[in-house]
């Protein structure tokens, strides 16, 4: 079972829910705490566990060999990212801009284009109590985060038999937020009740729709702003499943770093509230 | 000498736009003969990345050998420039593309 936490907007509370949900859930389930949000993660900030593996993640882009490329051009009118350039008397291959898709590779007509790896980034495996954790981490200097998103995402399959996989996702509803979610069973949107937070609630809840995700809304920061974010989700008749409320011990102990759930029962209600929702979708048994 | 000028708009009076990669046009001047040639490149708001080498593969079918524009090329775009040998001149922001070949002849434009 793959849950994935999401929001629209960034800072509504996707890392403090997906940090304390998923060692909530750890004391009793087996979890494993997946950081998609790969050009920014910081589950680590929260969770500090002991590194038990590193791995480099690679994707492949073209290299041009120019022994026998005849200059065609094929290469390029093939590609729908511009990676590939016939600039004058070379081929020039722009790896940021590269998508892997091999068509430039397998129809040059020469074999001048063989694929090769590119570092982009690294996978982190950690290990806290009994709580796994997995972190995508992409390197400086590399646009695309997809690719890491989609290995990191799948690291638990290869690496660790748990039951639920909670995953901190990239903010926003672009193709990092949709490959985050794409596989996910239930994606729960942290929502922020305000204007600002609303409105990219609703960006969100149209992507999901469109990808035909159940999804289910947690409210944080309860006690700012209106409850216009509460009536849409009722009037979308989107389960809102708990309300943490905006309380500034919370921000005092996550401001160092510290976990809540086991310091103050009122989040810890509220995670039990989860708890019971994702029970009752039939993940835990 | 083949000119190339990022423009908002087409002929003489068009205003410099300060993009490269998204510029809205390329006027481009043909000292030669004096010929004025303007292309649309409004085609590439449809592409999310690579605009830069794109732009920068036009101006090169059309043989230019001078590029004048605003704040300049990205880091993409410069690889292919000056991989075909094209001179850049940028801070032609605010101008008109015959102010900036003014400009340009004044050698007052940056490179």
């Amino acid at each position: 079972m793959k849950i994935a936490i999401a929001s629209g907007k960034g800072g509504t509370g996707k890392t403090f829910l997906s940090t304390n949900l998923s060692a909530f859930l750890s004391e009793t389930e087996p979890v494993v705490l997946i950081d998609l949000d790969v050009e920014e993660p910081n589950t680590g900030l929260f969770i500090k566990g002991d590194l038990i593996k590193t791995e480099n993640v690679f994707k492949p882009v073209p290299e041009w060999d120019r022994t026998n490329c005849t200059l065609c051009g094929k290469c390029q009118s093939v590609c729908n990212f511009h990676a590939v350039l016939k600039v004058k008397d070379a081929i020039m291959v722009f790896p940021e801009l590269c998508h892997s898709c091999y068509a430039c590779s397998e129809l040059c007509p020469e074999g001048s284009l063989p694929m090769k790896n590119e570092k982009i980034g690294i996978i982190n495996h950690y290990k806290y109590k009994e709580l796994d954790h997995v972190e995508g981490k992409l390197d400086i200097g590399q646009e695309q985060a997809v690719p890491l998103i989609a290995l990191t995402n799948d690291f638990p399959a290869s690496h660790l038999q748990k039951v639920i996989k909670i995953c901190d996702c990239p903010p926003g509803t672009a193709c990092p937020a949709v490959e985050s979610v794409k596989d996910a069973d239930l994606v729960i949107l942290t929502a922020e009740p305000t204007p600002f937070g609303l409105h990219d609630l609703k960006l969100m809840v149209k992507s999901l729709i469109i990808l035909k995700k159940k999804f289910a809304v947690v409210i944080n920061k309860w006690g700012v702003g209106n409850d216009d974010t509460l009536r849409y989700c009722e009037n979308m008749n989107i389960p809102v499943i708990a309300k943490i409320n905006n309380d500034r011990r919370i921000a005092e102990e996550y401001s160092t770093g510290n976990l809540v759930y086991d310091k103050f029962d009122f989040v810890r209600s509220e995670l039990e509230k989860i708890k019971k929702y994702i029970t009752d979708s039939g993940a835990l048994i | 000498m083949k000119i190339a000028f990022t423009t908002k708009g087409e002929g003489w009076d068009a205003v410099i736009d300060p993009r490269f990669g998204r510029t809205e046009y390329l006027v481009i001047l043909d000292e030669e003969s004096g010929i004025l040639e303007a292309i649309d490149n409004s085609g590439v708001s449809e592409h999310a990345h690579g605009a830069g080498p794109m732009t920068a593969q036009l101006i090169i079918e059309k043989n230019v050998q001078i590029l004048i524009t605003g704040n300049g090329p990205g880091g993409n775009a410069e690889r292919v420039i000056s991989a075909a040998g094209i001179k850049t001149f940028t801070g032609a922001g605010e101008m008109t593309v015959k102010q900036a070949y003014e400009a340009y002849k004044e050698n007052k434009l940056k490179t």
